[in-house]
């Protein structure tokens, strides 16, 4: 294939994903639409816009973080984030009972989730970037351990919790695109852009990462301080996700390796925003037919994770993603 | 030119380079020989500031490499480590491209377009250039990232084992043309080799190393002779002059 | 490449220290058993039973629940220890065990399908299709693998996390529309409270899978080393592999089937046993079970006493224990993992 033709079918097939978003947005506005549009339009554009914010942020921060772990089978949101979360949660409902937590400022418990997950990553690299070691494989499962420890202290209190705290709980434990507050969406959403604006100024450091560490500094990048750099931007965006709406762990391996898959090049100027409107399509097209087509009301992320997650498994054995 | 002064390299408190000091002058193909595990490709990977030495220092042209600013060495001096592979699908041209990085920062010109087509000229891999890398034989990727290293266009280049992977006529194509490259253009080109023959035959000067230290350096005329070879192998090497070249025979 | 397995070579260690390991575990495990039976809410001691000669309320706590409850913990330590051990051999890596190659999470799907769809299944068919999934799993983890160039052997264990990640994401699915998560929660967590005669005895199950496990420990051992090396040495490698992944996922399956999940275990002993007397499974292979029962009984001990009158469940004390023993193991000697 000459380069002209594939440059020419690149941007295609980036027209068509644009299209589609579009479409996904429209359909989600628009469809089944009962009453009065002067509610229904705000009301839908907030929750097309949480999961607009949500569905960049997961894009970017993998298929950058796959770039920098060289693979792409990875996921940063396995990493413990999700773990945290939900131990976050527990002990809230634990500690203050179901009814104070619900009452409490929106606010606050994002800004103490966001808080401790950026914490807790910053200390585990610090940790692991501390003597010699700059195995990012180690760092990997070493969060992932330290989220099965999360976990198991999670599980004991919501064992030990009633079971109405507990239906509190388990609605708070999944993601949830209906209940976000509008104050902290504008914020999200500012800084999503802000960290999407940065990581477009490094698309060039970006492709020369993609060749691997040694290539990487034999053509003069600063690789370690980049890759600290984009770890931390890959936090924040994972952190910033998880805080607004709740884990969502499989969706950016999906649409990272469906991105990798329909746009066959390294250039992440290509990568970037392609993932990004893949992202959009499935969450928003996900979520538009479920609630409007299917009139169905189980929470989206528990339906992306088992999709997601069985789409991928199909993907890696089927050798696409490599 | 290229100095290595008293570089010491560690793994678990095992030396596996200890007291090297070297000093190579501007111009002219060197190549690193010695026997498996003599610390060649760490050498040459300490060189290319691939790793820091845990004593010493290597300058190039005065600039220390350790500590001077990643862009403005590898516009100095490029490597090429033996085994390439490289997860991101990228087309020949596009791999060849990164070499122009350091220059122009993913923004390539059109002089920078000049040095990818010359690379690519030069290695024979215009019909190749929008193939994909992992739809390559070994040693057309080798040529590959070969051509990427020309393309960088720096005074020095290192290259860990250049001709693995390659059948004669392009092992000994690329030689010549590395060669040709340090003679003509004055770059100060350093190789890793196994092969004592191919070192005798293109290279300037021959550093002999084994155990982490530099035994010898000098020229093949200086280095190849029977017993010191001999004993660097721990195999009986005769040498022997065969069409105006010193052959050795083991 | 990824790091073989790289078996430690035994002619270095059996020293004195090595030769000591044996009987150590072995004491260890009877001291265990000793303080697993006396140790508890309701006060059971030797003297106690003696006065009581026979029949007493004592001697009933003593039969119905703590020997049991005793036994119980041997047998699963055992099993768990084991199915890590031979795990490890088989795919070659260090890190693997079944609750990071995904048979645990499978079984536990498999077990949430029963209580839905079969609700009156007896426990042996409960577990048998615990087991089928558990195999089932394992095996999708082994074709993963296949699928994805692995240059580091720490990619191994994140590849089957992963997955575990993904077959728990199906197995919340499916709870969370049938509103079972609070039970698949309560279930899961590995917990001996509950074990009471009449109520464990499939744990037995263990016991002859050792057996088996014991009688194949050569084959195993060369099995491991790899495919062209099993067939110079005129093994079946294809029958033993085979053999050893359902070794793997019975001996899960009983486990989980019975007191539900305990993490961890099949990795940390194994490796602790393998640092101290290397790799040949011939002669680990008793060590790593005892100290497998050993630390569950010492973990379960433990949660019986931090949070009297209450009981921690071993799946927490196990949790953290097992986890803090992995990171210990990983961090050990960074330079030589990657």
């Amino acid at each position: 294939m000459s380069p002209e033709i594939r440059a020419r079918q690149i941007t295609h097939r980036m027209a068509l994903l644009a299209l589609l978003a579009l479409l996904a947005a429209a359909a989600f506005l628009l469809l089944n639409a009962r009453g009065s549009w002067d509610f229904l339009l705000p009301f839908r554009g907030r929750k097309l816009a949480a999961l607009a914010v949500v569905a960049v942020a997961i894009a970017l921060s993998t298929v950058v973080f796959q770039t920098v772990t060289q693979n792409r089978i990875l996921t940063p949101a396995i990493m413990g984030f999700d773990a945290l979360y939900v131990l976050i949660q527990t002990g809230l409902v634990f500690g203050l009972g179901a009814g104070r937590v619900s009452a409490l400022d929106a606010r606050l418990v994002f800004g103490l989730e966001l808080g401790a997950m950026v914490v807790f990553a910053l200390l585990l690299f610090r940790w692991m970037f501390g003597p010699a070691a700059r195995n990012l494989h180690l760092l990997m499962l070493v969060g992932i351990v330290l989220g099965t420890l999360f976990r198991s202290i999670a599980g004991f209190l919501q064992r030990i919790i009633d079971p109405d705290s507990f239906t509190v709980l388990q609605d708070r434990l999944f993601a949830s695109f209906n209940a976000v507050d509008p104050g902290l969406l504008t914020l999200s959403a500012l800084i999503v852009a802000g960290l999407a604006l940065i990581l477009w100024r490094l698309v060039p450091e970006l492709d020369v990462l993609a060749l691997g560490r040694e290539a990487a500094v034999g053509l003069g990048v600063p690789q370690e301080r980049l890759v600290l750099g984009l770890l931390v931007i890959v936090t924040l965006l994972v952190a910033l996700s998880t805080a607004l709406v709740g884990p969502v762990t499989f969706l950016g391996l999906l649409v990272a390796n469906l991105a990798y898959l329909l746009l066959p090049t390294g250039r992440h100027a290509v990568l970037l925003p392609a993932a990004a409107l893949i992202a959009l399509i499935t969450l928003i097209g996900g979520q538009a037919l479920l609630e409007r087509v299917l009139h169905y009301d189980t929470a989206l992320a528990v339906v992306v994770e088992f999709a997601g997650g069985l789409v991928f498994i199909l993907l890696v054995i089927r050798g696409v993603a490599r | 030119m290229i100095e290595v002064e008293g570089v010491e390299r560690r793994y678990d408190g095992v030396a596996v380079l200890s007291e090297v000091t070297l000093s190579l002058p501007k111009g002219g193909l060197t190549a690193i020989i010695g026997p498996n595990g003599a610390g060649k490709s760490t050498l040459l990977s300490v060189m290319g500031r691939l790793q820091k030495p845990d004593a010493g220092r290597v300058t190039l042209e005065g600039m220390h490499l350790a500590q001077a600013p990643g862009r403005a060495v590898a516009k100095k001096l490029a490597m090429l480590r033996q085994d390439n592979h490289t997860a991101a699908r990228l087309t020949v041209r596009d791999l060849v491209a990164f070499g122009r990085y350091p220059h122009c920062r993913g923004n390539p010109g059109p002089e920078d377009q000049a040095q990818i087509d010359r690379a690519l000229a030069i290695l024979g891999l215009e019909p190749l250039a929008d193939r994909f890398l992992d739809q390559l034989s070994g040693g057309q990727r080798q040529r590959a990232h070969i051509a990427m290293v020309l393309a960088q266009d720096t005074g020095c280049i290192l290259l860990d084992e250049p001709l693995n992977n390659l059948d004669i006529s392009h092992a000994v194509r690329i030689i010549t043309l590395v060669r040709e490259a340090a003679q003509a253009l004055g770059k100060t080109v350093v190789v890793v080799l196994h092969d004592i023959n191919m070192a005798a035959a293109h290279c300037d000067r021959i550093v002999v190393m084994k155990g982490g230290r530099i035994l010898r350096h000098g020229t093949p005329a200086e280095l190849m002779q029977a017993d010191f070879l001999s004993a660097v192998y721990e195999t009986p090497i005769s040498v022997h002059e065969l069409a105006g070249r010193l052959v050795a025979v083991y | 490449m990824p790091e073989p397995h790289s078996p430690r070579p035994s002619s270095q260690q059996p020293g004195p220290a090595a030769r000591l390991l044996f009987p150590l575990a072995l004491g260890l495990t009877l001291a265990m058993g000793l303080a697993s039976l006396f140790v508890g809410v309701s006060s059971v001691s030797p003297t106690l039973l003696w006065a009581e000669g026979g029949t007493g309320p004592a001697t009933e706590v003593f039969l119905t629940s703590r020997l049991p409850r005793t036994l119980a913990l041997a047998l699963a330590g055992t099993g768990l220890a084991l199915a890590g051990l031979v795990l490890q051999v088989l795919v070659r890596n260090r890190f693997v065990e079944p609750s990071t190659v995904g048979t645990t999470e499978s079984a536990s799907l498999g077990i949430l399908l029963v209580m839905l769809l079969a609700p009156g299944l007896p426990v042996p068919g409960r577990m048998a299709v615990a087991a089928g999934f558990g195999l089932a799993g394992t095996g999708l983890f082994l074709l993963v693998l296949r699928a994805v160039p692995q240059r580091s052997a720490l990619m191994v264990p994140l590849i089957g996390l992963l997955l575990s990640g993904v077959i728990g994401a199906v197995t919340t699915f499916i709870a969370y529309r049938t509103d079972m998560l609070q039970s698949l929660g309560a279930w899961s967590t590995g917990d001996f409270s509950v074990v009471l005669q009449g109520r464990y005895e499939l744990l037995w199950i263990v016991a002859g899978l050792t057996l088996v496990s014991a009688l194949f420990a050569d084959q195993i051992t060369v099995a491991g080393l790899g495919r062209d090396m099993a067939i110079g040495l005129g093994v079946n490698h294809r029958a033993v592999r085979a053999l050893g992944l359902v070794l793997v996922a019975l001996l899960s399956a009983a486990v989980i089937v019975t007191v539900g999940i305990v993490p961890f275990l099949g990795l940390v002993v194994p490796n602790v046993v393998s640092l101290l007397m290397g790799d040949n499974l011939r002669r680990t292979l008793p060590v790593v079970c005892l100290t497998g029962a050993a630390l569950v009984m010492a973990c379960d001990i433990v949660g019986r006493l931090v949070v009297r009158p209450y009981e921690m469940p071993i799946g927490l004390t196990m949790g953290i224990v097992g986890s803090a023993a992995f990171l210990w193991l990983l961090t050990r000697r960074r330079g030589h993992v990657a």
